[in-house]
């Protein structure tokens, strides 16, 4: 696929690419903005293939030299299942109970 | 009934029997005037942390903080002979703020090699010394080296930048540090420098926050949905006991040691899927770094338990260093801006992860870890604004609470001296 944005191993997971945020505001920002429905089906797609991942994610050394696009969206779309991952096995909700207008915000990302 | 030995007087709070057991009045985190007087009381007078070492790594690094607490922005900077120097961030013309980018109140950071004012153009090098005045000619006489950047004090600890904005400190660093230091000096910092930093501008006075997160009573309740369902249950009926308390003098830090090392869990299912594919959660990654941490310095675990997870010291008054056993620390501070409010600051700090897996692994603690603060963060403006309502003054601590019983105590005995001096004062010179 001339337009593949993840490793081949991983091409099932292709139609989920819009789950491909580079920063948390966006990963936290799609979270809020989505249906439990929708985040259900992406989780019900891409946990099953998070062992399978972190297999192929243990072979992309980090720190001595830059990494290549598609690993980089590849760990990118497993932020966003970590971050639905909350409301689908704890919240049964988008946002953290009882938290209202709190916002947290990551300031400092550390990059790889 | 106990499940960890306390103190032969009975109770935690009882071994420092300052801190007595009465119920405590809370009107510190609402009164206007109380909010002033901690400005020079408690601020003014302790050494405050204001980042590491590894954000000014080279010649010409600096970064700003904002301390509106003492109604002033400081530089920090590393010096052309490689020391950490620290300013007030005020042009010595006509009073700009030196170092900003586009707003002035947000902090900024970067690399220079001098100073230059937005305004009129002066320029100081990274000593603070005044190098350039635009038309100097027009001046009447100036001395340019009477003109330098204000400085502030600014010592280093196991690679944490402290200020003091005393006009002299009342004790070194080291000496205002004490136990603290002497019982961390070697833990391998400096080796856990991956950073993740979060903040929160919160609509709760300052200590109230730090009373959150200096108890663990509230975890088994405010957090429970965080744990699988059956594991929830278990942790409300037993609730929480920490496995050591201690309180250091002369300064008022603290330590709560704790149990909880669940890396890994003894049994899967106590723990979300996500949690055991990734081997990670909370209590950060289950697979230490590759960091020797075969020898603990000496105020780490400090009852020797084998189920120890974390001990939480707070640097009073504004600082906690929390640090894990699985081999991760954190840092809270708390920056005070009114009565009502403060800015939160939560910094991870972990080794550099070696593959993308690692940092698979690191993401679900970071994510976990800002779970748990938006919980604690919403539930405080509930409490600033009951506490404001004013129907009920005193609280009754409990001795799981000792910590906030300390900090309130603390708090209390320097402004009331900060009181009695200054109406000493007055009378003297009245």
């Amino acid at each position: 696929m001339a337009d593949a944005r993840l490793p081949t191993e991983f091409a099932d997971l292709e139609e989920w690419s819009d789950w491909i945020l580079p920063t948390e505001a966006e990963r936290y920002t799609k979270r809020l903005g989505s249906t439990m429905a929708e985040m259900q089906a992406f989780y019900d797609a891409a946990f099953p293939r998070l062992e399978a991942i972190q297999a192929y994610a243990a072979g992309v050394p980090l720190g001595d030299g830059p990494v290549d696009d598609l690993d980089r969206n590849l760990a990118h779309l497993a932020f966003s299942l970590v971050t639905v991952s909350f409301p689908v096995e704890a919240w049964k909700q988008p946002h953290v109970p009882d938290s209202g207008a709190a916002a947290i915000p990551l300031v400092v990302e550390p990059g790889f | 009934m106990a499940h960890f030995a306390k103190p032969e007087q009975g109770s935690w709070t009882e071994l420092y029997p300052q801190l007595g057991t009465d119920p405590v009045n809370y009107d510190d985190s609402i009164d206007p005037q109380w909010f002033e007087d901690e400005r020079d009381a408690v601020f003014r007078r302790s050494w405050l942390n204001v980042g590491r070492v590894e954000q000014l790594a080279r010649t010409g690094s600096y970064f700003t903080k904002e301390l509106d607490v003492l109604r002033t922005s400081v530089i920090l900077v590393r010096d052309a002979d490689g020391q950490i120097r620290g300013f007030h961030n005020i042009c010595r013309h006509r009073g700009n703020k030196l170092v900003w980018t586009d707003y002035p109140g947000e902090e900024d950071s970067g690399t220079c090699r001098q100073f230059a004012c937005k305004y009129h153009g002066w320029r100081y090098d990274l000593e603070g010394a005044l190098t350039f005045v635009q038309q100097e000619q027009e001046f009447f006489d100036l001395d340019k080296d009477a003109y330098g950047l204000v400085p502030v004090h600014v010592d280093v600890w196991e690679g944490f930048v402290f200020v003091n904005l005393a006009d002299e400190p009342e004790q070194s660093l080291r000496e205002y540090l004490g136990e603290i230091a002497t019982g961390l000096d070697g833990y391998p910092f400096g080796e856990m420098t991956y950073r993740y930093k979060y903040t929160a501008d919160i609509g709760a006075n300052w200590k109230l926050f730090i009373d959150a997160f200096a108890e663990f009573y509230h975890a088994p309740i405010l957090h429970m949905r965080q744990s699988v369902a059956e594991e929830a249950q278990k942790l409300a009926g037993v609730g929480f006991e920490a496995l050591h308390y201690e309180i250091f003098e002369p300064v008022a830090h603290s330590v709560v040691s704790s149990w909880g090392g669940m890396a890994p869990p003894a049994d899967p299912d106590m723990v979300k899927p996500i949690e055991n594919v990734l081997r990670s959660g909370l209590f950060g990654p289950w697979d230490k770094p590759d960091i020797d941490l075969s020898e603990l310095p000496p105020g780490l675990n400090p009852s020797g338990h084998r189920a120890w997870g974390t001990d939480s010291f707070q640097v009073y008054p504004n600082m906690v260093i929390l640090i894990w056993e699985p081999g991760w620390y954190l840092t809270y501070h708390y920056w005070p801006t009114s009565p009502s409010s403060h800015r939160f600051e939560a910094n991870l700090y972990f080794a550099q992860p070696k593959n993308l897996a690692e940092r698979i692994s690191q993401e679900l603690a970071a994510v976990t870890f800002k779970e748990f603060a938006l919980q604690d963060g919403n539930t405080l403006e509930a409490t600033q604004t009951m506490l404001e309502s004013g129907v009920v003054k005193e609280f009754p601590l409990c001795d799981q609470e000792i910590l906030c019983r300390n900090l309130h105590h603390a708090v209390r005995e320097q402004v009331e001296t900060y009181r009695a001096g200054r109406d000493v004062a007055v009378t003297v010179g009245g």
